[in-house]
């Protein structure tokens, strides 16, 4: 791998020049590395660019890591990735994204996950999205879909802090009885960075539930628009929380909805979009932070 | 020792908040600030601290004049203010609050200590967001911890008490003991309580903007809380009893 992309893992996954568990790591749009483990199969897709990883049932305390990452400028790379969680499983998958460019031509990764999660299977995943280089034509876009069966339960770590120009982000989850969908969304855009983050949630299961948080700063003439739909088709609970802070000229728009179909359904949606609210900053200034120095406090805490 | 030299601050309509309030506050002093609501008390704390900038006069802090520093400025000169309402924080926790209090990262030993001392367990609370989630008198608490943190040689704080359940209020009277026999640090406290004005050095009633009373609280307290008090107009509208 080149020193590009192992800046990049580092900063996506965490690596530090090996992988502890099965991997799969994408590089420029092909394999750059591939390891298996006893309990997590991967192995290539027959129809398309990406990989299939079958997690065995019963698997307990193993980490996935499925990055990629894209350093040639002006390549798009577009991949599938299908992760099968076999029953009673309960593992972690690390999934994140580099893209660095130095030239003018649009640089992109697309990639697609879908989950399928078995019965008491339990998945934590963790995605970090980042851009590196001088060109403003870095580009992610994602599209991720969770489908829980009875039991079942996600937790999803999602991060796109600097350097990403453009994205695209589209999430879903169909949940079956019982099955819990929770997501921790963060995001920081500046300069003249577009952002769309966008969320699905079908709760057609008793007693499923999902809390989706989504905080993120809006920096320089960035723009960012969130929406997010949760469908209640039977007793089920359901919360959207979009935190923004605008900082200089940034845009945030968002579109929450929800729909109960089911008299039990509880739905719950909540939205504040502002800049740093006054007493915050002087509330750290007494500490004898500047001005400055508290509204980086401030958005570090807000966006850990 | 803080000297405030006829300070005065107007509105923006020219009404004067305060006017030539003078007052010192010794090493090791602490000074119960007390009055009606709207007298002016915590623009007053707002003034030493830096959030407002006075109209005219002088805020000298050991023989150095403050007066043109922002509220950085004052803090980094050894100024601490808890404020009457708590801000909150989403997704900054309590151990990381105090720890840009404190200007560096507190040790468990420390954080349990600062915690402790306002009744608050560390375990419980070192990692809660300083959300909607905590209570006001919860906030308030850790509010007074934050000041504790710096360790400044003069701390403000307005109406410590508010918010605070009786259970804890001995012990915040306690802090605030244990604050004053630190010799090198003076304490400002705006307080309407009968039990906070009783362990004052000095206190200074302010109405309408100015003081109307100053001393210890054997020549205040009879006034403000004996017989003769009654419900005299504390602006001196002479409304009588």
């Amino acid at each position: 791998m080149n020193s590009f992309t192992e800046q990049l893992l580092g900063i996506v996954s965490s690596f530090k020049g090996t992988f502890h568990g099965a991997y799969n790591l994408r590089e420029n749009g092909t394999c750059a590395g591939r390891k298996s483990s006893a309990n997590v199969v991967i192995s290539d897709l027959e129809d398309k660019s990406g990989i299939s990883i079958r997690v065995k049932p019963g698997t307990k305390n193993e980490t996935v890591y499925i990055p990629a990452c894209v350093t040639e400028s002006g390549l798009r790379d577009s991949v599938t990735n299908l992760f099968y969680i076999g029953e009673n499983a309960d593992v972690t998958i690390i999934a994140g994204c580099g893209v660095h460019a130095d030239g003018h031509e649009t640089t992109a990764h697309s990639g697609t996950h879908r989950f399928f999660i078995e019965k008491n299977a339990h998945v934590e995943y963790i995605e970090k999205h980042v851009g590196t280089g001088d060109a403003d034509s870095k580009e992610i876009n994602t599209k991720t879909e969770f489908s829980l069966a009875e039991n079942a339960s996600v937790t999803m770590e999602s991060e796109q802090i600097r350097g990403v120009n453009r994205a695209n982000r589209v999430t879903s989850a169909t949940l079956a009885d019982h099955a819990v969908y929770l997501v921790h969304e963060r995001l920081l855009t500046d300069g003249s960075d577009s952002l769309d983050t966008a969320f699905e949630v079908i709760l057609n299961g008793e007693d499923s539930k999902a809390d989706i948080v989504s905080r993120s700063v809006a920096r320089g003439h960035s723009s960012q628009r969130y929406s997010s739909r949760i469908v209640g088709n039977s007793r089920c609970t359901g919360h959207s929380e979009c935190d923004a802070i605008l900082a200089e000229n940034g845009s945030v728009d968002a579109t929450p909805c929800l729909s109960a179909k089911n008299t039990d359904a509880a739905l719950i949606h909540e939205a504040a979009i502002g800049k740093i609210a006054g007493e915050q900053i002087t509330k750290l200034c007494t500490f004898g932070l500047t001005g400055k120095e508290a509204e980086e406090k401030i958005i570090e805490g807000f966006l850990k | 020792m803080l000297t405030l030299k006829d300070i005065c601050f107007q509105a923006p309509d020219g009404k004067f908040i305060l006017k030539d309030v003078n007052l010192q506050i010794e090493d090791g002093q602490l000074l119960v600030v007390t009055g009606p609501n709207g007298g002016g008390k915590s623009t007053l704390a707002k003034i030493i601290a830096g959030i407002y900038q006075p109209s005219s006069g002088q805020i000298i802090l050991d023989g150095q004049d403050i007066t043109a520093l922002d509220v950085t400025g004052k803090a980094k000169k050894g100024i601490s203010s808890g404020f009457q309402r708590p801000v909150c924080f989403k997704g900054i926790t309590v151990r990381v609050l105090l720890n840009i209090a404190a200007g560096r990262e507190l040790t468990a030993n420390e954080l349990k200590s600062l915690l402790g001392m306002v009744g608050l367990c560390m375990c419980d609370y070192a990692d809660r967001e300083l959300n909607a989630s905590l209570s006001g008198g919860e906030l308030k608490r850790i509010e007074i911890a934050s000041v504790l943190a710096r360790r400044t040689p003069f701390n403000i704080f307005d109406e410590p008490e508010a918010g605070i359940d009786l259970w804890s209020f001995q012990k915040l009277i306690d802090i605030f003991r244990e604050m004053k026999s630190d010799s090198s640090a003076s304490q400002m406290i705006i307080s309407h309580q009968k039990s906070i004005l009783e362990i004052a050095d000095r206190i200074a009633v302010i109405s309408a903007g100015t003081v109307v009373e100053y001393g210890v609280p054997d020549k205040v307290l009879p006034a403000l809380f004996g017989e003769d008090s009654g419900c005299v107009c504390p602006v001196g509208k002479g409304c009588g009893k």
